[in-house]
């Protein structure tokens, strides 16, 4: 059995004065697809941004191709094909939409992504590619937003909360094209608070409460009761 | 349990701030002539860093252009009494007063820049106050004018009374002013400033009034700066556009004995001017470089330690000298448990 | 006619005014640092040039080449070293440390080249002109307001056409989330500040061919930037052009009533503008 492509050990994250994450433990294997679930505020935001290196930790406590990266910056996690697509997609309100996703892929890490791939993926980015980014729909921002991640041609993508404050039609929309992504071997980690989206597209599921983790198994074949217990904490 | 102001720091150093005012207060009776002109240059110093300390550590309005109401004061004390026929002391409040009008007009006007471009803003005004008073040929346009003897003389009676006199303004505007702040800070009013300090957002969400607050503040202090300056030229004797007007002098000086003792805080002037004065003590004789030591001390300061001097006091043994913050005391009750 | 040669030769010295304006404006648009020593830095770069000029010989428009570079790696090393300590939340670190550095400045060049007011000889540059109508215009504050537009054009250009630029406003835009994209904040930053500090020495290097000057004189441009740039509305290169040359023409136009009125008039301008429009002409950022 290969060594996990990320394994995380023993990780105490904080966000700003508090503590967040209490020694989690998780690992990734090479090209699969991980949930991570939980309620607001159990830390997963937390988790994202320690593994893309926006919050500094213990080097160990985050193992990346067997290389600790827990205290990398993020440009530095970033260089080594590390991308995520974060909360609230938080573009760039002074770059266009083109603009966005060109920033994206400023390392110029070879892969099956360009600017045509994604255009092909979400069409609607091209027809308003000079558009200031912000001035799109939410589904449509959140395009850009994936799209930016994978102009880097990432080797792990992480995918937080993707579904936050848009419809449900278009929610699904989005769903629908992620096994395009994630189908060509990228590995990835989706948080969702869509419990069902999260184990429909997933392999493993971790869940998350109050800072530790509560559940981990195969997404096909865990039960909606023992996953409430592991949400909310019901022993 | 109570919840409390005072320390046991704090009534020490009030007892010892009582004893050290009267000794203060004789002064002239067992200090020299220089040390006498040297202690009220200390006091008004003080009083200006008080007063910049009030603005900018605690109202957040850094301002740069103070020197406008120093020099106002200045003038102003020259016109009162040359023009108008007050009396020295009564010019120096006339100042005060004068002060805090024109103070209005101009925060109304650069109010409407925010953080360094308010600081630059405050610059501009003070250069427009030196342009347009070297133009007031009758208090002697750009070259400047004295103060009539017969208004030095109207004082008191023997240059001794009148540097005791002096030494006394000085000492007393100096209190004044110290004692304005901290009560001011004790108030609501005060609350409500510090709450702005440490967050805006947060402040304004529960109904305090920021602008009128910081607005408040602003002609407060630049009225009280107004009457230092009438008092600092009454001391000169000699007053022109660009020595009244001087960055260097009164903003340049004040911001390091701020940064260097203690932003934010009232221990924090105090300690401030007295490093302040022994370093120009030692190292006047340099002059260029003994600013460029400044700057680069100030430099050193705010980044490695930006709550200065007293900050590092305090920070180390948790002492307060004028009480401000609240404390929670355990009270024994009559079962002493 | 002696009005309309007022408002020519005002708006000309609003080039020089665009151009100490730019590097202040740039700064700000990128990471939201007023730099007070700004204008004391645009005088170094003047000394820069005098001490090039009088060791090799130059002439002081040949002495740019090696000015420039050399004010850009100081403001790479200045951003890094220093600066970039002081950037975060709190308004008072960037202004009293640069406030400081402002005072480190004048008293350096005070100790270095002494008090007396010095000049670069650009030979017949600097008396040379030509008519255009009934006008006459100087070759010198011509090509002065040359410069102002090409290296605004350059830097709007820089800005919204290349990778720099993007990464420039990203970094502006979120810090955080510019980094994911692999971005360096702390050498963004200081490539920021070097190219401000490119541009303050072509200002610096036209203002000491055109006046004399002397350490104390930095004060005074710092302001006149500052006044273009409020004039001219927050984050608009354009707007500081339009600022500069409202400030330029203001202050010839106040000289022509009275000598001695001349800065003044520039500041009752920037003062009038204050009260009846703060965001500015051309507004594109809010303070």
């Amino acid at each position: 059995m290969a060594d996990p492509l990320l394994q995380i050990t023993g990780l105490n994250a904080h966000y700003n004065d508090f503590q967040a994450l209490y020694g989690v433990d998780m690992h990734l294997d090479e090209g699969e697809v991980l949930a991570i679930i939980g309620s607001n505020g159990a830390g997963k935001t937390t988790l994202m941004r320690s593994i893309s290196g926006l919050i500094a930790n213990g080097a160990t406590q985050l193992q990346y191709q067997g290389q600790p990266i827990g205290s990398l910056r993020a440009d530095q996690v970033a260089g080594l094909g590390i991308a995520l697509v974060p909360e609230g997609r938080q573009l760039f309100p002074s770059l266009s939409v083109e603009e966005n996703l060109l920033i994206g892929g400023r390392l110029g890490r070879k892969g099956p992504w360009s600017l045509q791939t994604v255009f092909d993926l979400f069409p609607v980015l091209e027809e308003r590619r000079t558009v200031p980014s912000t001035s799109l729909s939410g589904g449509q921002q959140q395009m850009v937003a994936i799209g930016r991640a994978l102009m880097a041609n990432p080797v792990l993508i992480l995918f937080d909360e993707i579904s936050l404050g848009l419809a449900p039609v278009v929610i699904k929309s989005i769903y629908n094209a992620l096994p395009n992504i994630v189908g060509e071997g990228m590995s990835a980690m989706i948080v969702e608070q869509d419990i069902s989206k999260a184990l429909s597209i997933s392999k493993r599921v971790y869940c998350l409460q109050e800072g530790r983790v509560s559940l981990e198994g195969a997404s096909q074949g865990i039960s909606r009761e023992s996953i409430s217990h592991a949400y909310f904490g019901i022993k | 349990m109570r919840v409390t102001r005072t320390s046991q720091a704090a009534k020490v150093a009030a007892l010892l701030g009582a004893l050290l005012l009267i000794v203060l207060i004789v002064a002239p009776w067992w200090a020299g002539r220089a040390d006498l002109r040297l202690m009220g240059e200390i006091f008004l110093y003080l009083a200006l860093a008080s007063l910049w300390n009030l603005m900018a550590g605690y109202a957040g309005l850094v301002s740069v252009g103070q020197q406008a109401y120093v020099g106002f004061g200045g003038y102003m004390l020259f016109a009162l009494t040359i023009f108008a026929g007050f009396s020295p002391v009564v010019a120096i409040v006339g100042a005060g007063v004068l002060g805090a009008l024109i103070s209005v007009p101009v925060a109304l006007l650069i109010f409407r820049l925010r953080g360094a471009y308010f600081a630059i803003g405050t610059w501009v005004i003070a250069e427009v106050f030196r342009l347009s008073f070297a133009q007031i040929s009758a208090l002697g346009g750009g070259s400047g004018s004295s103060l009539p003897v017969k208004i030095v003389r109207s004082m008191a009676d023997g240059r001794a009374a009148r540097e005791a006199l002096s030494y006394w303004l000085a000492l007393g505007v100096t209190v004044c002013v110290i004692a304005v702040i901290y009560l001011f800070l004790r108030s609501r009013q005060g609350l409500a400033l510090t709450a702005i300090r440490d967050n805006e957002l947060a402040a304004s969400s529960l109904g305090i009034d920021i602008w009128r607050t910081k607005f408040v503040v602003y002609v407060v202090t630049s009225a009280l700066t107004a009457m230092v300056g009438a008092l600092i030229y009454l001391q000169k004797l000699r007053i022109s556009p660009d020595a009244a007007f001087s960055v260097n002098d009164w903003t340049a000086f004040v911001i390091f004995i701020v940064v260097i003792g203690g932003i934010g805080t009232i221990e924090g002037p105090i300690i401030g001017t007295l490093i302040f004065f022994a370093l120009r003590e030692t190292l006047a004789d340099l002059g260029t470089v003994y600013l460029m030591v400044l700057g680069v001390v100030a430099i050193l300061v705010m980044l490695r330690a930006p709550k200065g001097v007293w900050g590092l006091i305090r920070a180390r043994f948790g002492l307060e000298l004028f009480p401000l913050s609240f404390h929670v005391k355990r009270t024994l009750n009559k079962k002493g448990t | 006619m002696d009005w309309v040669n007022a408002i020519v030769q005002g708006t000309l010295l609003g080039g020089l005014y665009a151009l100490f304006a730019a590097g202040l404006s740039l700064i700000f648009g990128v990471m939201r640092l007023v730099n007070i020593a700004h204008g004391d830095l645009i005088i170094f770069s003047a000394y820069l040039g005098l001490t090039v000029v009088m060791a090799t010989g130059l002439h002081p428009l040949l002495a740019l080449i090696i000015v420039v570079p050399a004010m850009a790696a100081i403001g790479y090393a200045l951003q890094r070293g220093i600066l970039n300590h002081t950037l975060g939340d709190d308004l008072l670190p960037p202004l009293l440390v640069t406030f400081g550095l402002s005072v480190i400045l004048q008293n350096g060049l005070l100790e270095v080249y002494t008090a007396d007011p010095q000049k670069m000889d650009a030979g017949v540059l600097e008396t040379a002109s030509f008519p255009i109508g009934d006008l006459q215009l100087g070759v010198l504050p011509v090509l002065t307001f040359g410069v102002a537009i090409a290296v605004i054009a350059g830097l709007q250009w820089v800005f919204y056409r290349t990778a720099m630029g993007r990464a420039f406003r990203a970094v502006s835009d979120n810090q955080d989330i510019a980094q994911l994209m692999g971005l360096n904040r702390r050498h963004i930053f200081a490539l920021a500040m070097a190219m401000a500090l490119a541009v303050t020495a072509v200002a610096g290097i036209l203002l000491g061919i055109r006046t004399s000057f002397d350490p104390s004189v930095g004060g005074g441009r710092l302001i006149f930037g500052f006044e273009a740039v409020i004039i001219g509305g927050l984050g608009n290169l354009w707007g500081t052009l339009a600022g500069g040359v409202i400030l330029g023409v203001a202050q010839t136009i106040g000289a022509k009533i009275d000598p001695g009125w001349q800065i003044l008039a520039g500041h009752i301008a920037f003062l009038i503008i204050l009260a009846i429009r703060p965001q500015g002409l051309f507004p594109r950022i809010s303070g």
